[in-house]
């Protein structure tokens, strides 16, 4: 599945709910199914900044492939890294540079966090992106 | 008066109002209040029929706002019971007040080894620009701590003064607590070893009286912003032996009196601290507002918020799991809060959708967070209009939010 579909799948999970506090409910749901980071990673250098509750992000490649682990002590938070890991692990680095994360508004959470958890939903995916930068040079051919 | 407080919220038009559908709750009053609609009439009638700069203009309208600014001084001057209107400072609000005085006083009375002590209940707005004074100066903070139920332990400020110590500074009331200080025994302790104290007095003076005269405190900083007033104003008082001997703040208009490229020489108190055009819109509204506050009755306002108080402790420590930080015996009307195992942000986030208007996080006091060893609280401040049926409903949020997270 591609990062398109993926995004289509979880828009169409969340039309269902026209109340905030069942988005809210669901956001929680999905805090469950987040790939948690494995204790020795969650150090500090792994803390994403700008995120008013703590997040770890942690990246593997493996195959030509990133995959996401995370954790928050926030609850809403985690649910919104679990999205984010969903929609973005299993891909190749370039996809993920390539990606343009329009569930985001989409689902209504850009709009429906305040400003400084906005920021840090922007500095997650920053950090995200930086990973597969990171990956993508580092897997450069020799020349 | 009567304490009318239909009549008082018909004031507050913005509390009318609703968020997501619901019935706006604003328990965020210490981080900010909101402005009667006099406040707001007061800035209206200023730029429509008055607005010109303050101490300079001949003309009618120049005299007008120069009149007004000063009138609203007097107004402070009177609202903290201080000797002289030239001891009120208009400022951008406590932080620079604050700032002010760390350079002023810090540049003329602060040198190396230095102590300046300051309690563990501060917002970081009075440790920091302490910190960057003491870096200038090579200089040494000490810290006054408090005990776990928030109150400051002042039997240990005695062994904390030395003859190196040149200032106290503390808040007269805990932003992110809630704690009333016992100021006036620290002041008089301070005063005993010939120590000034400067008190931030940001979350005190909408709460209850402040008499500066009586308090005999050296410095005592306020933000307009919190008393009713629009943002970007406040005051620092400074008794004038002080504000004598202090250098400027800042160089620019209005705060000289002859300047050529070999010298300059100040204005007089308290201009010579005033340097710029001053917000004198908002020292205008700003003077309306403590007009408004002694209008309903400071005493008023504290017994009705001493209510809130009661009733809210009593109603949300109904909530299983919920620990209150900060049980001073005195206290303002801030409650702050956790539910045993939900995050803070998580709380806020559902009371948000839910129109209640909480803070959550830190409070700009990491220290204090880091003394109870928790990441932020949940706090909820109330004001003179808010209401008990308010706290109800804060209640009933508190229970959906447990129903949330622990099911």
């Amino acid at each position: 599945m591609t990062i398109k579909n993926r995004q289509q799948e979880i828009i169409e999970e969340f039309e269902i709910y026209d109340d905030w506090m069942d988005k809210y409910s669901y956001l929680i749901e999905l805090s469950k199914d987040l790939p948690i980071i494995n204790d020795d990673a969650k150090k500090d250098e792994n803390l994403i900044n700008g995120c008013q509750s703590k997040v770890w992000l942690h990246a593997d490649f493996d195959d030509g492939k990133i995959y996401f682990t995370a954790d928050s002590d926030a609850i809403i938070t985690k649910g919104i890294i679990a999205l984010l890991v969903r929609v973005l692990s299993n891909s190749t680095p370039q996809e993920i540079i390539d990606a343009d994360l329009h569930f985001i508004n989409e689902i209504g959470l850009k709009e429906n966090l305040s400003p400084t958890r906005s920021n840090g939903l922007l500095s997650m995916v920053k950090q995200m992106k930086l990973y597969a930068i990171a990956y993508k040079t580092k897997n450069l051919p020799c020349l | 008066m009567d304490f009318d407080i239909k009549k008082i919220r018909n004031d507050f038009q913005i509390l009318s109002q609703q968020v997501y559908g619901k019935p706006l709750v604003y328990f965020d009053n210490a981080a900010t209040t909101q402005k009667p609609q006099c406040v707001i009439d007061k800035i209206t009638e200023f730029y429509q029929k008055y607005n010109a700069n303050v101490h300079r203009g001949v003309h009618f309208m120049s005299a007008k706002c120069t009149e007004a600014n000063e009138n609203a001084r007097n107004i402070v001057k009177n609202f903290i019971n201080a000797n002289h209107s030239h001891e009120i400072i208009f400022t951008h609000g406590t932080t620079e007040s604050i700032n002010l005085v760390a350079s002023s006083f810090g540049d003329r009375f602060i040198t190396k080894d230095d102590e300046i002590i300051i309690s563990e209940l501060e917002h970081h707005s009075n440790i920091v620009p302490w910190q960057l004074l003491c870096e200038r100066k090579q200089a040494k903070i000490k810290v006054l701590p408090f005990n776990d139920k928030g109150e400051l332990i002042i039997e240990n400020l005695e062994t904390l003064i030395s003859k190196k110590t040149k200032l106290i500074t503390l808040n007269h009331v805990s932003n992110s607590l809630g704690t009333i200080n016992p100021i006036k025994k620290i002041i008089e302790l301070a005063h005993s070893h010939n120590i000034p104290v400067f008190i931030d007095g940001a979350q005190g003076v909408q709460h209850q009286e402040v008499d500066v005269k009586e308090l005999d405190c050296d410095f005592y900083a306020f933000s307009g912003h919190k008393i009713f007033a629009p943002t970007g104003t406040g005051v620092l008082y400074g008794k004038e032996k002080w504000l004598e001997q202090m250098p400027p703040y800042q160089g620019g208009g209005d705060m000289i009196d002859i300047v050529t490229f070999e010298n300059t020489t100040y204005n007089e108190l308290p201009f010579k601290f005033e340097a710029g055009t001053p917000n004198y819109v908002g020292n205008i509204a700003f003077g309306k507002a403590l007009e408004y506050v002694n209008s309903i009755g400071i005493e008023n306002i504290a017994k009705h918020e001493k209510e809130l108080l009661d009733y809210g402790t009593k109603k949300i420590s109904q909530i299983e799991n919920l620990t209150i930080y900060g049980n001073a015996k005195n206290k303002t009307s801030v409650i702050s809060f956790l539910i045993n195992g939900i995050h803070p942000y998580d709380a806020g986030m559902i009371l948000d959708k839910l129109g209640i208007a909480v803070r959550t996080g830190h409070h700009c006091t990491q220290p204090v967070m880091d003394h109870f060893n928790i990441p932020g609280t949940v706090r909820a401040s109330f004001a003179f209009y808010n209401t008990t049926e308010e706290i109800d409903i804060l209640y009933e949020g508190l229970l959906k939010v447990v129903k949330m997270f622990n099911s």
